[in-house]
């Protein structure tokens, strides 16, 4: 047995593959669960931030000497002093630091700032518009496109644009923190845990062991909470400066969505060359996307579809006066998913065939590995989504007022295990911890550790003690690419076989036996297949006298040993009524057809693909970062405008997540993000067949599906 | 419903505590601090029977959450939330819009749900609060709460108590809800991770336990 | 949020002894819904709050004689509980229950709702009241307007966001003011106006008068009905409203009022599409006549001409709903 880390098999599973609920669920729907923004520390400074009002300006001239002498400021940390230049709205000036909230806030208001005002581009839905800040990338010629579209039988040709979204994380960036001595104590949300004393580290130019970082639970990051940033970097001199006292920083809604985070834009022009048959032959797009001043890379075109023979490619990044993007849950993909299919939707309207009979057709150019896949997919959804009852030809929806109709998205994703450290420990007592400097982002990361602990050794969840949000744990990398569960099941699952080992080497006598001949099953150390011959688990662990047993399990991405692998295939299928006297769309429902490897919760597993199909609902129909363009301003940064889906704006939803041995011996695969990418496309692609004509921006807000319908009219 | 009172005597009292009160408001206008002079008139007219102004500096304001009297010394300005997550250690409730949107703040007030992000502390006081804090505990939870773990309706979890107060508010007034009446009576509410689908079940089961 | 003094008191005449006749010096505090945002983002800087939720007889909803009074201070919620303001003014009912926040509905006052501020973005982050940039030119006409007035009032483009307006209006409600100088009555219709400068309001109420209640006449017999058009199903704000009443003789109308909302500057009765309606029995094509007709004299602005068709949708639908004629 020693060194034997494989899964067990399904059938003998006695935890893995169990839906428990949440370990902090009950933490949390009590509201006692703490996150870094609950914290309250003695003697707490609280701050306030002044930020740009002006997407592109230089700064004149700042004077802090009014704000500073006002009652209950202890410091100001100017960011950006005279002579800078900001470059996007809300990027940091200064951060003054006082006993209270409103102190703070009142002196950033006594801040006497002069700006030059300079010219900006925050608006880069027309290419034409954006003048120099347009950075194209180089044409990439893939086989012959010349040739395709001259031989093509039907070529279909499209504009589609999907806009910059924010990420909207409910508990904004920030950090409480606390510099006393030589020692950091840093209580961040963050998704990375294990990294971000390090990054702050760097950033403050000290070694990275004087950085402790804390953190229970994080609310929400999707991909934007990775970094320490400045607002990290200088609440850490504020309280160096205030004499260790500690500073809690936390964006306000506006700066939290002007700068926690963006997901780029993506707009592009895409022709596409098909046989009668729907083979899609070439395939030619122009596109480009904003991220902020850093411009914005191209997506993955075409999507899934890769191996399309004959491609030509063209991009171009602009750069805009916007904040800088950053991770968003899958970053490129739904926008990818979103071009490719609703040019894929648009070929099969011209062809006057089912875009999934289209899509069948053209698996012959997805990865190989995924092909089988998503034919199996197409079956499922089909079914699933009612289609053969439900799906009708292009705006043959009937005459009422509300038109139905129904839509694909398809999705791929890596997602294999991130490179993760754990310490498994056995008391004599009997009882166990796991440690990881990992964080819960929302997966159930605790809950999923404790059921690989708990199945390795034979025990109950409960008996598992699982310690994570440190970084003195040892490390796991950040929570980014669905690679967590991968990560921590893996190097849980190799520290508690460690350490199982050891209790063997030392029970293994007791019971006659070789320790190789031993298991762990039931809360019992038994002789294989002779359930007679055992002794309870505490009975083991007494013989450890006083002396745990600590071992640890690494997961290593580049010998991940059969626990985890990368690679997943996905079909969306979306069923919508649109009312084509208000352009309102409502969602009746969407269903996710989603590929996976072995599944550790299933009941957490369906949360994530529920999330990331409202998450996509709400980028289809509702998202988007409005920019002026007289002013270089945002103008929603709040929940009112920049609007999000309700509890009754999301129709049904139905997860088919594909539990299988066939799937299961692969390992696991990260889940996370493949289901957040393809339910925009779905959703765009279903108001397409419902009412004749393709909307060509996201969201589907009711002027935009006017609009088109006027166009189909006139 | 409150009686009408007569209006007829209020008309011409109003009148001349207007020209008073707006003369003494003139001369602190021009300034940002109220002035000190200003403050002693008032004081002193608040001696001669009418309702004294109170702030704007810290003010002790008296709160009756989860049935226990608190005391706090805040600013006017200060919100119900800020007065419980910054004064009183009372963090369940979230501060996610801070504009009355997205329901994270969610408490109940006199039997009523409320976005305690738009409710001034000292405006909260004389009134009956329930926080998330005071539903129950891990413990023993309340069933709301514990029907959002059993349905798993929370990922990151920060929408979480605001929902749970705003269902157990619902369903205080609906206690046999349909589910149409469920998506309804949550439309105050937002997540981010996308929990609804676990919300929906978590109320409706919840509607079937005994409180 | 800049610091306030905070008064609390109990009866009419002292809580208007508190207010200050020099705009911005005072604010009302009723349910804070809308007050307490603003003051957090800087759009207004009262010296004082005045709670007015402690002043009994603004509170309570009633019959008086034949009308339907509603204290200003009593909340949505108080209204939507009344069996009568469902049976016999389903239009103020939904226009109340469009607010799909149950929270709002519980804060949130009747006279909340008529004296609230705008939501033009431009005005939310910082431009004045009327949305100007520094060389004084309007940024809505050449901006992002799409939730803007196809109604305006220029220099006002914002859209009124009274829920109720345009329901009051059509009812031919009238609103009672309290002030320094005694009371005075005004017709719905005029309460609303449209700001000429950055230092007015939305409302034509003076800085030291306060709304003390609504005086709805009886509508028995009264077809009414209010249709919102939302994107969200949840919390969302309208992108436009119609609220109609019909007095019928019959099956035929006698006498109509169709009024729009969140289209312009105030709520914008729609005199010649209800003229159009006299003598008519409300069908499908009848009502979309009246639609088409509303929105006649619109003036849209560069990206929210879709707000016409929004707005024949709802006085159509609103019409139809009134009558109670299906689609």
């Amino acid at each position: 047995m020693a060194g034997n880390y494989s899964w067990p098999p399904m059938e003998t599973r006695r935890q893995i593959g169990k839906s428990y609920t949440r370990f902090d669920g009950i933490e949390k729907s009590t509201g006692r669960a703490k996150y870094s923004s609950d914290l309250n520390r003695p003697g707490m400074l609280q701050t306030a931030m002044l930020t740009s009002p002006y997407a592109h300006a230089r700064i004149k001239s700042i004077d802090t000497s009014a704000a500073s002498k006002m009652a209950g400021v202890t410091g100001i940390r100017v960011i950006n002093g005279a002579g800078s230049e900001v470059n996007w709205q809300s990027q940091e000036i200064a951060i003054v630091a006082a006993t209270s909230e409103q102190a703070a806030r009142d002196a950033v208001r006594a801040i006497k700032i002069e700006y030059e005002v300079l010219a900006h581009v925050v608006k880069e839905d027309d290419l034409s518009k954006v003048g120099d800040r347009a950075t194209p990338a180089g044409e990439q010629v893939t086989g012959d496109p010349d040739k395709a579209f001259k031989e093509a039988e039907v070529i279909s040709e499209g504009q589609y644009g999907i806009p910059v979204l924010t990420h909207c994380c409910l508990e904004p960036h920030g950090q409480v923190i606390e510099w006393k001595g030589d020692v950091i104590n840093f209580w961040p949300s963050t998704q990375n845990v294990s990294g971000i004393g390090g990054d702050l580290a760097k950033n403050l130019e000290l070694p990275a062991t004087q950085v402790k970082v804390h953190m229970d639970h994080v609310g929400g990051g999707f991909g934007s909470k990775f970094p320490s940033d400045r607002w990290g970097v200088e609440s850490a001199r504020l309280s160096k400066e205030s004499g260790g006292r500690p500073v809690k920083l936390f964006l306000d809604r506006a700066t939290e969505l002007n700068i926690g985070g963006n997901r780029p834009s993506h707009f592009a022009k895409i022709k596409m060359a098909a046989k009668k048959d729907g083979t899609v032959t070439g395939w030619e797009s122009t596109s480009w996307s904003t991220g902020g001043m850093g411009g914005g890379g191209m997506a993955p075109l075409p999507y899934v579809l890769t191996n399309i023979p004959n491609k030509r490619l063209n991009h171009t990044a602009v750069k805009t006066n916007g904040g800088p993007l950053r991770a968003w849950r899958a970053p490129n993909h739904p926008q990818a998913s979103f071009l490719t299919c609703a040019a894929l939707e648009d070929l099969s309207a011209k062809l006057g065939m089912s875009p999934l009979d289209v899509l069948a057709k053209n698996v012959q150019w997805a990865a190989e590995a995924r092909r089988d896949t998503y034919m199996e997919q197409i079956k499922i959804a089909r079914e699933k989504s009612g289609w053969d009852k439900l799906w009708h030809r292009r705006g043959d929806s009937g005459s009422g007022v509300v038109k139905r109709g129904l839509g694909l998205g398809m999705c791929t994703w890596g997602g294999a295990g991130h490179l993760s450290n754990c310490n498994a420990t056995i008391h004599p007592d009997g009882s166990v911890e796991v440690e990881l400097g990992s964080q819960d982002i929302g997966t159930g990361t605790r809950t999923i550790i404790a059921q690989v602990a708990a199945e390795t050794l034979g025990l109950g969840i409960r008996e598992v003690k699982v310690k994570i949000g440190d970084n003195a744990f040892p490390p796991s990398n950040a929570s980014g690419g669905s690679t967590t569960v991968g990560g921590v099941s893996s190097s849980t699952r190799i520290a508690c076989v460690n350490a199982l080992d050891k209790l063997m080497e030392k029970v293994a006598s007791s019971l006659g036996a070789q320790p190789d001949d031993l298991v762990a099953v039931d809360g019992k150390i038994q002789v294989k297949n002779t359930p007679a011959k055992s002794m309870t688990w505490k009975a083991a662990c007494q013989k450890l006298g006083t002396q745990s047993i600590t071992e640890s399990g690494r997961n290593d991405p580049r010998n991940p040993r059969g626990l985890n692998t990368q690679g997943v295939a996905g079909i969306q299928v979306a069923d919508v009524s649109v009312d084509t006297e208000t352009g309102v769309v409502r969602m009746n429902k969407l269903v996710a057809v989603q590929d996976c490897g072995l599944i550790v919760n299933p009941r957490l597993a369906e949360s994530q693909i529920y999330g990331a199909c409202i998450m996509s609902i709400c980028g289809a129909l509702m998202e988007e970062r409005i920019m002026d363009a007289q002013t270089g301003r945002v103008l929603n940064p709040d929940m009112e405008f920049y609007k999000l889906a309700g509890i009754s704006d999301i129709g049904e939803i139905e997860v088919i997540l594909n539990i299988s041995p066939e799937h299961d011996k692969r390992g696991i695969v990260g889940l996370g993000e493949p289901p957040t990418i393809g339910g925009i496309a779905a959703i765009a692609n279903a108001v397409a067949n419902a009412i004749g004509v393709r909307v060509p921006m996201v969201p589907l807000t009711p002027d935009r599906v006017l609009a088109a319908l006027e166009e189909r009219r006139a | 419903m409150s009686k009408i009172h007569e209006e007829q005597d209020g008309k011409a009292q109003a009148k001349g505590g207007f020209s008073r009160r707006g003369f003494l408001r003139g001369v602190g206008a021009t300034s940002g601090a109220v002035g000190s002079a200003l403050l002693t008139e008032e004081q002193a007219e608040a001696a001669q029977g009418g309702s004294p102004s109170m702030g704007p500096g810290a003010v002790p304001v008296t709160l009756n959450i989860n049935g226990k009297e608190q005391k706090v010394n805040v600013e006017p300005r200060v919100t119900l939330l800020d007065a419980c997550r910054n004064s009183l250690d009372l963090t369940g409730a979230k501060r996610v819009c801070d504009r009355g949107t997205c329901g994270a703040c969610t408490m109940i007030m006199n039997g009523k749900v409320v976005y305690a992000c738009t409710v001034l502390a000292i405006d909260a006081q004389g009134k009956q609060i329930q926080t998330i804090e005071g539903l129950g505990t891990p413990q023993k939870p309340h069933p709301v709460s514990a029907a959002f773990v059993n349905n798993d309706a929370q990922q990151c979890g920060y929408c979480t108590p605001g929902f749970v107060m705003a269902a157990k508010g619902f369903l205080d007034r609906t206690p046999k809800p349909t589910y149409e009446q469920v998506k309804a009576g949550l439309g105050g509410n937002l997540c981010r991770c996308g929990t609804y689908v676990g919300v929906r079940k978590a109320v409706l089961e919840a509607s079937k336990m005994k409180a | 949020m800049q610091a306030f003094e905070y008064a609390n008191p109990t009866s009419l005449k002292e809580a208007v002894g508190m207010l200050s006749s020099a705009r911005g010096e005072a604010e009302v505090l009723a349910g804070g819904t809308d007050l307490i945002s603003a003051m957090k983002d800087y759009l207004v800087t009262p010296k004082k709050v005045v709670n007015i939720k402690g002043i009994k007889e603004l509170g309570g909803i009633r019959k008086a004689g034949s009308n339907l009074r509603i204290g200003a201070a009593a909340t949505l919620d108080e209204l939507t509980a009344l069996p009568l303001v469902r049976s016999e003014y389903p239009s103020l009912y939904q226009a109340a229950m469009g607010v799909t926040s149950p929270q709002i509905r519980n804060m949130g006052t009747v006279g909340g709702d008529l004296c609230q501020r705008n939501r033009c973005w431009y005005f939310r982050q910082g431009f004045g009241l009327l949305g100007k940039d520094k060389s004084g030119k309007s940024l809505a006409p050449m901006g992002e307007n799409k939730y803007h007035a196809i109604f305006p009032e220029p220099p006002a483009y914002f859209v009124s966001a009274s829920s109720f307006g345009p329901a009051l209006i059509a009812l031919g409600a009238k609103l009672k003011v309290t002030g320094p100088n005694g009371d005075r009555e005004l017709d719905a219709a005029q309460f609303f106006v449209a700001p000429k400068d950055d230092n007015g309001r939305e409302i034509a109420l003076a800085a030291n008068e306060i709304l003390t209640e609504i005086l709805v006449p009886s509508a028995k017999g009264v077809k009414n009905a209010t249709y919102e058009v939302r994107q969200k199903d949840a919390l969302d704000w309208p992108l436009a409203t119609a609220s109609v009443a019909l007095w019928m003789k019959g099956n035929k109308v006698d006498k109509a009022r169709i009024v729009l909302g969140h289209v312009g500057p105030t709520p914008v009765v729609a005199e010649a599409a209800a003229a159009a309606l006299q003598g008519k029995t409300i069908t499908a094509d009848v009502a979309t006549e009246a639609g088409r007709a509303a929105v006649a004299n619109a003036k849209p602005l560069s990206g929210n001409s879709y707000k016409l068709q929004l707005t024949r949708v709802a006085v159509k639908r609103a019409l139809m709903q009134a009558a109670g004629v299906r689609a």
